[in-house]
């Protein structure tokens, strides 16, 4: 399997606060790894420093082979490294075809043209075909403002496939989504993926998703990887249990009834 | 290219102008064409506010063209206009190019300031310049136009129409082109701007620069009409008066920046008739209502009747 994401020794500190320490870690081609912890377990920052939104106090990181710390969202973007954000960035006084035009204009390195309308008729048909695919083709001429948060979610996620990535990175994509509409986004997302073959990373704290969705899990806590495996595996580790998941396991519950 | 609706309308209203002209009194005839110079500055206000963006100093491109019109004809010899107004463009493009380097750089009221302390700046030198009549400013030399010297006030009202027009069609493009829309998600959301690849110092930078060198033209053109220019055109309170325009008219179409331009012309002008002492009393009130009524300026009237109608 060919490697596509590396970090070594990565770790960020806000002053006398340690986010995260010592991220070392390995993704190849094609997986999808889901990422865990409890709140402030370091999660976000893993994924911040990745895509140049914070950077790293020490460590390094490698994508495709080439290292790229230090570099800003526009040459990560280049590089093939796409993300979104747990609140969705987007352009919300502008309609979702507009939010996918300028997207999609970007996308094609031609968002500097000065008397082109970016709405030509193949950006448009690009546009319609995405918002079909991501099912929210009711809010094609609609403000951001009047959409959901979930088909928030989708254009957030949408307009980050957009530049041909390799590598996709999501940052809870199911947070502030109803219980009921979670799983129909996560199918829409996945559906995307494999469609285009990337690679994701994402960070989540509905176990039930991560259990459908991925293959890989990395545990987080206290700014540390605590665990990194099969779903099974991890699910099932002790530790992981009591800082993660937050279930304890029958034989280790059944230890400490004994002690008793 | 073929034309859209709304600009075949914008053609056929500045014929339909232009045209009226020829019957008009004197004085509506120079009101018209200062309320199109000023609009075409107030336009490069409304493309900084489209990017988010407030510039309270663009009254300094409005004197450098105004300045470039003047000191072309007295110290330069050139009498051509049209020269005359590449000259202002020229000189106020180079200093926004500096200038821009720093300004895109900052956000709201920090860009707001510093906008308004490079104007004032101008404004500085300029009266202390005793070369250029100091406060009292300079007369514009007679000039021509491919040769023609016109003898009253038509030959630059339809200049500036004919120059207002082609600013207007450009800048419609220009709105709906990528890097249009471009400024205007600068606006809504830079962090998403980035994330595309999209840089956006560089869109801010052409947005602004563009923007200077439209606002020159306006003050070429003011100064040509007027006959004179002075360092009150680098004032902050002219300032102000195209960010007064440019929330008048609102940033939905560029037709709207002329519509407010000619608005508050006539206001001022029958405030200062009717109150002399108090017109900008009058001036305050109507923006008071626009803001309580209007908040998206003149143009959501035009947009309510579409959305009525369909």
């Amino acid at each position: 399997m060919t490697e596509i994401l590396r970090t070594e020794s990565l770790s960020r500190y806000f002053g006398a606060v340690t986010a995260a320490e010592d991220i070392s870690v390995t993704i190849t081609q094609g997986e999808i790894v889901g990422v865990i912890g409890a709140n402030g377990a370091g999660k976000t920052t893993f994924i911040n420093m990745i895509t140049g939104y914070l950077p790293p106090s020490k460590g390094s990181i490698y994508f495709n082979g080439r290292p790229i710390k230090g570099l800003g969202p526009r040459k990560l973007m280049r590089e093939g490294l796409a993300r979104s954000f747990q609140i969705p960035q987007l352009f919300l006084e502008l309609s979702v075809i507009d939010n996918l035009a300028i997207a999609l204009a970007a996308a094609q390195n031609q968002h500097m043209q000065m008397l082109q309308p970016v709405r030509t008729p193949e950006r448009l048909a690009a546009a319609d075909e995405i918002v079909s695919q991501m099912d929210i083709a009711r809010y094609r001429d609609e403000m951001v403002t009047a959409m959901p948060q979930g088909a928030r979610k989708l254009l957030d996620i949408a307009i980050a496939m957009l530049g041909e990535p390799k590598m996709l990175l999501l940052d809870e994509p199911t947070s502030g989504v109803s219980m009921e509409e979670k799983h129909a986004l996560m199918d829409t997302v996945m559906e995307a993926v494999k469609r285009r073959g990337l690679t994701v990373l994402f960070v989540e704290h509905d176990m039930e998703i991560i259990q459908k969705y991925v293959t890989r899990v990395m545990a987080f806590a206290n700014g540390v990887v605590i665990k990194d495996g099969p779903v099974e595996e991890v699910m099932n580790d002790e530790q992981v249990q009591a800082l993660v998941t937050g279930k304890r396991s029958r034989k280790s519950s059944a230890t400490e009834k004994g002690d008793v | 290219m073929p034309l859209q609706k709304s600009e075949t309308l914008m053609v056929a209203a500045a014929v339909a102008i232009g045209l009226a002209g020829l019957m008009s009194p004197s004085w509506l005839i120079f009101l018209t064409t200062l309320a199109v110079a000023k609009a075409l500055v107030v336009l490069g206000v409304v493309m900084l506010m489209r990017s988010g963006l407030v510039s309270f100093g663009q009254g300094l491109f409005f004197c450098i063209g105004g300045y470039a019109v003047g000191m072309g004809g007295r110290f330069w010899g050139i009498q051509d206009a049209l020269v005359l107004i590449l000259t202002g463009v020229v000189a106020s493009t180079a200093i926004a190019m500096i200038l821009g380097l720093l300004l895109t750089r900052y956000r709201e009221i920090f860009f707001a300031m510093l906008t308004m302390a490079f104007s004032m700046i101008l404004f500085g030198v300029l009266v202390k310049s005793h070369n250029l009549g100091s406060t009292d400013g300079f007369s514009v030399m007679e000039w021509s136009l491919f040769g023609w010297i016109p003898q009253s006030g038509m030959g630059v009202f339809w200049l500036t129409l004919a120059i207002g027009l082609l600013i207007a069609l450009f800048l419609n493009r220009f709105f709906q082109s990528s890097i249009g829309l471009a400024c205007e998600a600068i606006r809504e959301n830079e962090v998403r701007v980035e994330y595309m690849g999209i840089s956006r110092r560089q869109v801010l930078y052409i947005n602004y620069v563009l923007a200077a060198a439209i606002g020159a033209m306006g003050g070429s053109l003011t100064a040509l009409a007027a006959g004179h220019v002075d360092p009150e055109m680098a004032y902050w309170t002219i300032s102000g008066e195209f960010v007064f325009i440019a929330l008048l008219g609102g940033t939905g179409h560029v037709a709207a920046a002329f519509i407010a331009s000619m608005i508050f012309a006539l206001v001022r002008t029958y405030a200062v008739e009717f109150l002399p002492n108090s017109w900008q009393m009058i001036l305050g009130i109507v923006l008071l209502l626009i803001i309580l009524f209007l908040p998206k300026g003149i143009w959501s009237l035009f947009r309510r009747s579409r959305r009525a109608t369909t």
